[in-house]
């Protein structure tokens, strides 16, 4: 009894303090990270693999929570409209940026809404195709595509998914549009492609990856700027006379407002779970790597925001297709 | 031969191995007790999980446990699916039918005890089937394109109208009524919202277990709340906590189709092993010779669909362990656990990491093994459950079901979802109709959908496609027979003699 009465008072007292302490002491208690899709997928795998490694620099745990819907905006509003005090913070990717077009009844403002911490990582893309594609190469599949652009299809994961967007591209990229066939997501698209129900598709590393180094289906590019060791046979669009360059970037915010020391502590958080060893090699098995240190800065994804809004603006337009 | 012996071998020393039964023991403990608070699934458990299962120094000790988890659950879910007329997951919905209603004539512990005793007979068959079958059964899985899918699920529905009694009418309107709700939310091939009135939180359509719980058991709260006499006596008498030598001896058959049927339909994705629940129902009840006990307690309508959602859940895991690709949202959240583990799910796992498949394999079966020695005891316990004055049980039990509809998306629509679905579920009870359709159109109008649109878009619009393809022409040719036995005029009457006593 005397006990449970101390622990009251000291319980009061620390209410009282904590408003004075917190800035001080940030975080002292555990930090939700919104990841804004489903559990298990690639987007929340990221997240879980860094938000372990930046519970040990911050001391605290840092909690993944899936709030999924409407595309990751439902997660992003819920971040956006959270206390400003950085215990509620967001991991999203690219979907931030081509959201603004996408939606355009957006419950929060892309730019004003949310304070930047950092980038994360890039995931590369692969364009792959069905087991029987006749199609060796990049130039073999674009041939295929134009001689039979009646009847050929590519499957997506739904408007706004990274696969819909790097379809977008490519046809813009070989002037010609292609019957897409969306998908509710990456896997049952995959299986499809495994069973040559459908014709290609583009899709993160993270997904592609198992099924290209068992030569389950065919690969024609990636879109990274060098091979990766993954996939070492798999040649980049630059060494096949073209030019496609896309990665899904990964950044986390918290809400717009969140005091200055609590954004550098999360960065500092951010940057020394990106050095990590274990988070390196957890990247490597999906394919990608971690942000330099320079880029898991505010200012950087700032910039990244904003020029791929610019970037996937006339894209989306172009194509006519909205997510609302 | 000796090479399936060599790696059952490999798999039992891996799943053998002290840690390991552990946390297999863990596993299915806590898988058993997720399914029986309705609402709370495995989905939700398993990725609260993840964190510390990331942790654990061997991956296998980690599938193991998350694999005892699902099927724990799929176990337990068909506890409160008896006793409560609960279902937590799509699959024990069928269970609720028959077990429900002879857990109201005091025969709850042989229900359950068939239960058991049909999940661990399917457990090892199926634990064997993919030991065996598991390359081979995936690649028969890719076969089933968008058609086939249609063409599954048109046969899925025609069963369900079959095996509901009564009026057809009213069945096809549940049917109907079903795939309308299911229509709610994001259309995924032009990204338009339909039916959400504009309420963000609705995009991606109504939650699952919100509805199932709201249906099934908030109405049945409400039904028992109607008359205050009867109140108390939701449970008669319990007459027995084991089978007796007749139950034995009418559900063994029942058993062996029901792990047959589940076998084959889990390893196709999307709603393989609910699909496979419901026919096992349908069959057993076409091939009854008392088929007018079916929806009054009659066991052999646990034995089936239990044996096949249990068959189902273990061999759901064959496309994701041989081809990388999950057939359902526990199994993506398993991945997501391998994933941390840095093993990358795909069909290079079962040579790569071969002790990690077979040791996964080998522990399904001692999984199965405990939960039948876990739960044969607790029957007489859960049984007593019933007993609980209703002014305590059912506050209880709506509290669960809330906190479970809420943790699976901290969504507070889904609360919204579970009352007003509670309502609906009353209404349709008083009106003579039947969730249980209700329900399947729920779950397989929107697959159905997508499945036909995606279907159509490949073929450019042309709907020859699904009598073309031999799969799915065989398929319909099945939807269409059920169809007519159902309308023959010899089978109508009988129908209707059996059922206008009600």
């Amino acid at each position: 009894m005397k006990r449970s009465l101390i622990a009251a008072v000291f319980a009061a007292v620390s209410l009282i303090a904590g408003g004075a302490a917190a800035q001080q002491q940030f975080p002292s208690r555990p930090i939700t990270l919104i990841v804004p899709f489903a559990a298990g997928g690639p987007t929340d795998t990221v997240g879980r693999v860094i938000a372990e490694a930046m519970s040990r620099d911050l001391g605290q745990q840092v909690v993944v929570e899936n709030v999924g819907g409407a595309g990751g905006t439902t997660g992003a509003a819920r971040v956006a409209n959270a206390p400003k005090d950085g215990y509620t913070i967001l991991l999203w990717h690219i979907g931030m940026a081509t959201s603004d077009t996408l939606y355009r009844r957006l419950p929060y403002q892309t730019l004003n809404s949310f304070a930047h911490i950092g980038l994360v990582t890039e995931v590369p893309m692969t364009i792959i195709g069905r087991p029987r594609l006749p199609a060796s190469d990049l130039n073999g599949l674009i041939d295929y595509v134009k001689r039979n652009a009646a009847t050929v299809t590519m499957a997506n994961a739904g408007v706004g998914s990274a696969s819909h967007l790097c379809g977008m591209l490519f046809m813009s990229q070989i002037q010609q549009a292609v019957t897409t066939v969306p998908y509710p997501g990456t896997g049952p698209a995959m299986t499809d492609i495994l069973g040559d129900q459908v014709d290609f598709m583009c899709d993160q590393t993270t997904t592609t990856t198992p099924q290209i180094q068992t030569g389950s289906v065919k690969a024609y590019l990636v879109t990274s700027p060098n091979r990766l060791e993954q996939i070492p046979n798999v040649k980049t669009a630059k060494e096949q006379g073209m030019n496609f360059e896309l990665g899904i970037w990964h950044g986390v915010w918290a809400p717009a407002g969140t005091p200055q020391p609590v954004v550098d502590r999360l960065v500092r958080a951010l940057q020394f779970a990106l050095g990590e060893r274990p988070v390196a090699q957890r990247f490597a098995a999906l394919a990608t790597s971690p942000s330099k240190k320079e880029e898991a800065t505010p200012a950087a994804l700032e910039a990244k925001v904003r020029s791929e809004i610019a970037r996937w603006k006339p894209l989306i337009q172009a194509a006519g297709v909205y997510a609302d | 031969m000796s090479d399936l012996l060599a790696n059952l071998g490999l798999g039992l020393s891996v799943a053998l191995s002290l840690q390991n039964v552990v946390f297999c023991f863990l596993g299915v403990l806590l898988g058993t007790l997720i399914g029986v608070l309705p609402g709370v699934g495995p989905v939700a458990t398993i990725a609260m999980l993840l964190p510390i299962t990331a942790t654990f120094d061997s991956p296998a000790t980690a599938m193991i446990m998350l694999a005892g988890i699902y099927y724990g659950a799929q176990y337990g879910g068909s506890t409160t699916a008896i006793l409560m007329n609960m279902p937590g997951e799509p699959s024990s919905s069928v269970t609720a039918i028959d077990g429900y209603k002879l857990a109201r004539k005091g025969r709850a512990g042989p229900a359950l005890a068939t239960a058991a005793i049909g999940s661990f007979f399917a457990g090892t068959i199926a634990t064997i089937v993919i030991a065996v079958a598991a390359p081979p059964l995936a690649r028969y899985a890719l076969k089933f394109g968008p058609p086939e899918y249609f063409s599954l699920m048109v046969m899925g529905l025609i069963c369900a109208v079959a095996l509901a009694h009564g009026s057809v009418i009213k069945a096809l309107g549940m049917v109907i009524l079903g795939l309308l709700f299911g229509l709610v939310g994001a259309d995924i091939f032009a990204g338009v919202d339909r039916f959400t009135f504009g309420i963000r939180e609705l995009t991606d359509g109504l939650n699952f277990a919100a509805v199932a719980v709201g249906i099934f058991g908030i109405a049945e709260i409400l039904r028992n709340l109607e008359n205050e006499r009867a109140r108390d006596a939701m449970v008669t008498k319990i007459t027995g906590l084991m089978p007796t030598k007749d139950d034995l001896k009418r559900i063994a058959a029942p058993i062996l189709r029901g792990t047959a049927l589940g076998s084959l339909l889990g390893v196709l994705p999307g709603g393989g092993s609910i699909l496979a629940a419901f026919a096992a129902y349908t069959v057993e009840k076409r091939v009854s010779k008392t088929p007018e006990e079916f929806g009054q307690g009659a066991i052999q309508g646990v034995a089936g669909p239990e044996s096949a959602n249990n068959a189902g859940a273990q061999t759901s895991f064959i496309p994701m362990l041989t081809l990388g690709v999950p057939t359902n949202p526990v199994l993506a959240v398993m991945m997501g656990a391998m994933i941390l583990q840095g093993i990358i799910p795909g069909p290079q796992v079962i040579t790569r990491n071969a002790d990690l498949f077979w040791g996964v394999i080998a522990s399904m079966w001692i999984g199965n093994a405990m939960l039948v020695i876990l739960n044969l005891p607790l029957i007489g316990l859960w049984v007593r459950l019933l007993t609980i004055p209703y002014y305590v049980l059912f506050p209880a039990i709506i509290a669960f079901a809330a906190i479970g509809s809420y943790s699976i998306a901290s969504n507070e629509y889904d609360l919204y979802a579970l009352a007003l679905f509670g309502g609906l579920g009353y209404i349709l009870v008083r009106l003579g109709c039947e969730p249980a359709p209700f329900l399947l159109g729920f779950v397989l109008g929107p697959q159905m959908e997508e499945h036909l649109r995606r279907a159509l878009i490949i073929s450019r619009g042309d709907w020859s496609v699904f009598l073309t393809r031999p799969l799915s022409a065989t398929l319909l040719g099945i939807a269409a027979v059920v169809l007519l036995i159902v309308f023959v005029p010899q089978i109508a009457r009988k129908r209707a003699t059996v059922f206008q006593e009600d």
